[in-house]
């Protein structure tokens, strides 16, 4: 069945603010609600006519688990549109904008807000299983001189270690690899040097800061706390980064040798990103003007211990679906959860028996890094998960306007071992 | 179930297998429940119908959405023409809530919605009572606010039941509770939410619990010898707000629980000279300029969900948080984020002040949308202009918003100083333009004004004041003129003020003499905190022509501007002025301070600014704090004339 592209109307980001410690100034659904409400506020329609909204995240907290309902409802769409969540780790922001497709192609809704958010700062501290197990004792307790006993008990070295929710988010829960140690496979897969991740990594940051200097960061939408203190921008870059400075810091998965360090990798990030997606004829009723649309989507998956070459598994097969060479899009964006992965990516691409093997196919050649990323990407701006996927597929087709082009395609990694893909057209 | 023979108009009656009987009150023609005197003498024969045949309990409650009881029927005060007439209104409650208290049953009342009053006295005369947790349940016995006291067993049975100081807290004050804190007061036996408030008024009054008693301490302090010691307390309180001369009823409440323990039939002389006082036949009048007021709006259907408010200064700012605090979905513009941030931060602690629950405060933030590039006006039902003083900017603002509009909108500015004459003629329908006019501090003063320019949509002007009803303040409906009517009066008061203050009277001397007068605050003080430079323009434009008082333009040629510059006629710290003490007040300088209110306020209902002298009255209580035990101002010289 051939895929029905469907629009994107608009979209609306809010600056990603980096973690620094501790709990940052807003809750996942405060990012999302500031982000979707500014975006809502400027279209046609009213948040109650939207069919519904689903919102991407992977770490929603205790008390917002279901995040898109409580979006929603925040944004004052009323208890009438159903509101969801989705989860496919780094892509769950991209997988609300496939789910919403979805809908929209089978026709049970036409016009959805979806999009993602994560407040990474606020990941909780979890208690180990020996402190939990201890607790459980102690409700079963039932004198005061049991407790006593038991609360001697207690190992203040179990209640002193928490389990660090981020932590467990970012290991493998099968290969019980760390995300950077599983970009540190990639690296070592195709040969990638400490210096060539670092000068990656400088770059981002210096394309970042020159976006930002020409107004290219339109999507970013402020936002304002109740102390009346606003966060206009992200706040993660580093325009004056360069390789000589990263190269100073240590590994920090495989210690001491390894190669992926905080500076080649993306930021730890609260963000919210959202897009509007609408079916045609909801684009005639309330005369949208969209940004453009979406022609093509694609998952995929591999071995966990290699997730980061997830883009090349997911985007090939929409390449070859459209009848595409690797440098017929105008513009890439491939999500920076690692320098190293976004340049094993392109190793792969080009390594005859990587393809051979891995996709069955000659290799692709070799990708213009001109066109990859030009506005740079989550090394410089931080990966707040749940949001990087819609993140991207916004932000290309921005840059795809500002530069009157029309094709791109946005892809991303995800930890667990799977790759999703988008390819989009932006409209003239 | 089944229903008893009685022939009743407001009361029925149904009695379950069990012998549980319900007792619903629905006064016929009305929306909300009173207990006016046909409604008593209908549960006496209730109550004569239930010793004949006893339940097994008895549980009384509403047939309004409204409420449960609102109190006495207010409109019988007016009628009180004689001291038996008043003495007979107390007896009737007393003895009949007596009954209630004494009958052999179990009795219960299930409170959901406001039980006010007489009220609260039905129900405290019951021997459970359960307080349904919703926003709209308030009990409290505001008596005090009218004037009068508690006669019919409140005085008696509030402290009985949560001890003294609560309850001479509650009575002195006239505040009320919400259903939690009644609960946590021990008012009610029972906080129940409304799913399980039959089957809990069920539970309870079938429980054989004893009823709910002040216990211990507090008990204590009912009783000789501590009772002398809270009563002196709280006479010591009640000075600090409120002079016995204007408000002689707190302190009658005092002397008949410290004295008679609540029956105010034992001191008749008592109820003659609190029920005959004019303070209380003033704040009767006030409730019902209340009234009267809240009515302005009410025939329309105009339901506003969406306001747009421009201009995130002081003024349009805290509008704009207040109408998100009263359920609006409100986009507030102005020139950049950082000129509206300083809004949502005041907004944010408004809500958080106002709003108990932590997550109906962050939807009243939520709903309180910054908005730099003006996209909310195409959504609004109500858009409303604050921005600054400037004609040619507002004109060139309505001329650029008026095609955006939705067309059902209205369209408002909340100017003091411009006629609204100039600011229309921008607009392609000028009709629509209305004012509606807010008073500063937005979230403590009740009265906007809605302006009508000459020729004005009547529509629009009935939609505004709906408006203005929906978020809980009262419209006042004024004729486009310099000053409407609050700041037209204001203006010669305080210019009266200043030129006692050049004539060699200190500064807090002046304040004084109005404080004694029974004025919220001074008018030298009032100044400061409007800001001197607003004054003295305001003077300009509504003194006629007559020279500004040499102290103002003094102080505003040194940049003294009152209380935002820190130093005015008084130098503010932390927003509170050091005043010298008071030297002794001359004689008569209240009465030559508020004869240039007064004639002005005469004068505007003669050129018809404000349609009558009631409203004029009504406009200037609500809208500046006048001596509300006067009655008014031109009451208070009807008064003094008669």
């Amino acid at each position: 069945m051939a895929f029905q592209p469907i629009y994107v109307i608009d979209g609306a980001r809010t600056p990603f603010l980096k973690a620094r410690g501790g709990p940052g100034p807003f809750a996942a659904s405060d990012l999302a609600v500031q982000a979707g409400r500014a975006l809502l506020l400027r279209q046609p329609f009213l948040p109650e006519d939207l069919d519904e909204v689903i919102v991407g995240c992977a770490a929603p907290s205790p008390d917002e688990t279901n995040i898109g309902r409580v979006v929603a409802l925040r944004l004052g769409c009323g208890p009438k549109v159903p509101g969801w969540t989705v989860m496919r780790n780094c892509a769950s922001g991209m997988q609300a904008l496939d789910s919403a497709i979805a809908n929209i192609q089978s026709g049970r809704s036409s016009l959805v807000l979806a999009g993602g958010v994560d407040a990474l700062s606020r990941a909780p501290l979890l208690y180990s299983d020996a402190m939990v197990r201890w607790f459980a004792a102690m409700m079963s307790m039932k004198t005061a001189g049991q407790k006593a006993r038991h609360f001697l008990k207690l190992r203040p070295a179990a209640l002193l270690t928490p389990v660090i929710g981020l932590l467990k988010g970012l290991t493998d829960p099968v290969v019980g690899l760390g995300m950077g140690q599983t970009a540190e496979n990639i690296a070592w897969r195709f040969g990638i040097d400490r210096a060539a991740m670092d000068a990656f990594a400088s770059r981002s940051h210096r394309r970042v800061a020159a976006a930002k200097e020409a107004g290219s960061l339109g999507e970013i939408v402020p936002l304002v706390d109740g102390e009346g203190k606003i966060y206009a921008e992200d706040d993660g870059v580093r325009p004056d980064s360069t390789p000589a400075g990263l190269a100073k810091l240590k590994p920090v998965f495989d210690k001491p040798y390894g190669r992926v360090t905080a500076g080649n990798s993306s930021q730890v990030t609260d963000g919210a990103a959202f897009l509007l997606l609408a079916s045609e004829a909801a684009v005639e009723k309330w005369r949208l003007e969209p940004l453009g649309r979406i022609a093509d989507t694609q998952w995929a998956g591999l071995d966990p211990a290699q997730m980061g070459l997830g883009p090349v598994h997911s985007a090939t097969p929409i390449l070859q679906r459209h009848g595409l060479a690797l440098n017929d899009p105008d513009l890439w964006e491939i999500n920076e959860a690692f320098s190293a992965q976004v340049q094993g990516c392109i190793a792969a691409w080009n390594d005859e028996a990587w393809c051979r093997e891995e996709l069955g196919t000659a290799p692709w050649g070799r990708l213009d890094e001109e066109k990859l990323n030009v506005d740079g990407g989550a090394i410089a701006l931080g990966h707040p998960v749940g949001a990087s996927g819609a993140r991207i597929v916004l932000h290309l087709l921005h840059a795809l306007r500002a530069r009157g082009k029309r094709r791109g395609i946005a892809t991303i990694c995800i930890g667990g071992g799977q790759g999703g893909a988008v390819l989009v057209e932006a409209a003239a | 179930m089944k229903r008893e023979n009685l022939m009743l108009t407001h009361w029925q009656i149904q009695r379950d297998a069990d012998g549980l009987a319900w007792l619903t009150l629905d006064k016929a023609g009305a929306a909300a429940n009173a207990l006016s005197a046909e409604v008593l003498s209908e549960l006496a024969q209730v109550l004569d119908e239930l010793d004949v045949r006893p339940p097994k309990g008895l549980v009384i409650r509403s047939g309004k959405a409204a409420g449960f009881i609102a109190g006495a029927d207010i409109e019988e005060f007016t009628r009180l023409d004689s001291p038996e007439k008043g003495r007979e209104l107390v007896a009737r409650g007393w003895n009949l809530f007596n009954r209630l208290a004494a009958v052999g049953y179990p009795t219960l009342a299930l409170i959901r919605g406001h039980c006010l009053g007489g009220g609260l006295e039905l129900a405290l005369a019951c021997r459970y009572r359960i307080a349904v947790d919703e926003p709209g349940t308030r009990l409290g016995l505001p008596e005090v606010m009218l004037g009068i006291f508690p006669g019919w067993g409140g005085m008696k049975r509030l402290p009985e039941v949560i001890g003294a100081p609560a309850a001479l807290d509650l009575m002195l004050t006239g505040k009320t509770v919400d259903a939690r804190k009644a609960r946590s007061l021990g008012l009610a036996d029972l906080c129940a939410a409304p799913r399980v408030m039959e089957a809990s008024a069920r539970g309870l009054v079938l429980s054989g619990q004893a009823p709910r008693r002040a216990q211990g301490l507090q008990a204590a302090l009912g009783a000789w010898p501590l009772k002398g010691l809270v009563a002196a307390k709280a006479r010591k309180q009640v000075a600090a707000k409120a002079r016995p001369e204007h408000y002689p009823a707190p302190y009658a409440i005092i002397d008949l629980w410290t004295r008679h323990g609540g029956n105010a039939l034992a001191a008749p002389e008592t109820i003659d000279r609190i029920m005959a006082s004019p303070t209380a036949r003033n704040l009767v009048r006030v409730f019902f300029l209340q009234e009267r007021l809240k009515g302005f709006g009410k025939e329309c259907d105009f339901k506003a969900r969406r306001v747009h408010v421009i201009g995130a200064g002081i003024m349009g700012g805290d509008i704009a948080a207040w109408c998100a605090l009263r359920g609006m979905t409100v986009t507030l513009q102005d020139q950049s984020l950082e000129r509206i941030a300083p809004a949502l931060e005041r907004a944010n602690k408004l809500f958080g002040r106002r709003i108990k629950d932590r997550l109906q405060a962050r939807s009243a933030f939520d709903r309180l949308i910054p908005d730099p590039q003006g996209q909310g006006a195409a959504h609004a039902d109500v858009v409303i202009e604050a921005i600054f003083e400037d004609a040619a900017a507002k004109q060139a603002l309505f001329r650029a918003l008026e095609p955006r509009l939705k067309p059902g909108a209205v369209l408002a500015t909340n100017t003091s100083s411009l006629k609204l004459e100039d600011l229309r003629t921008a607009l392609e329908r000028p009709e629509r333009l209305v004012g509606i006019h807010f008073f500063n501090p937005v979230a403590m003063m009740p009265l906007v004004e809605v302006v009508a320019a000459e020729g004005a949509d009547p529509l629009a002007l009935e939609q505004a004041c709906a408006f203005v009803r929906s978020i809980d303040k009262l419209p006042l409906p004024v004729k486009s003129a310099p000053g409407f009517l609050v700041n037209a009066v204001l203006a010669p008061y305080l210019l009266e003020a200043m030129r006692c203050v050049d004539e060699g009277v200190a500064p807090a001397t002046v304040d004084e003499a109005m404080l004694a007068f029974g004025m919220p605050m001074g008018p030298i003080e009032l100044a400061d905190t409007v800001g001197l430079d607003i004054a003295l323009a305001a003077g300009k434009q509504l003194a006629g022509g007559a020279e500004a008082p040499r102290c103002l333009a003094e102080r505003v040629g040194r940049g003294d501007l009152g209380r935002k510059s820190g130093q005015g006629f008084y130098a503010w710290a932390a927003g509170k002025p050091s005043k010298a003490a008071p030297g002794p007040v001359p004689a008569g300088l209240a009465a030559r301070l508020v004869q240039p209110l007064i004639d002005r306020a005469q004068q505007l209902v003669a050129d018809q600014v404000v349609a009558d002298a009631d409203l004029a009255d009504a406009g200037v209580i609500f809208g500046t704090g006048f001596a509300p035990f006067t009655g008014g101002p031109l009451n208070d010289r009807k008064q003094q004339q008669r």
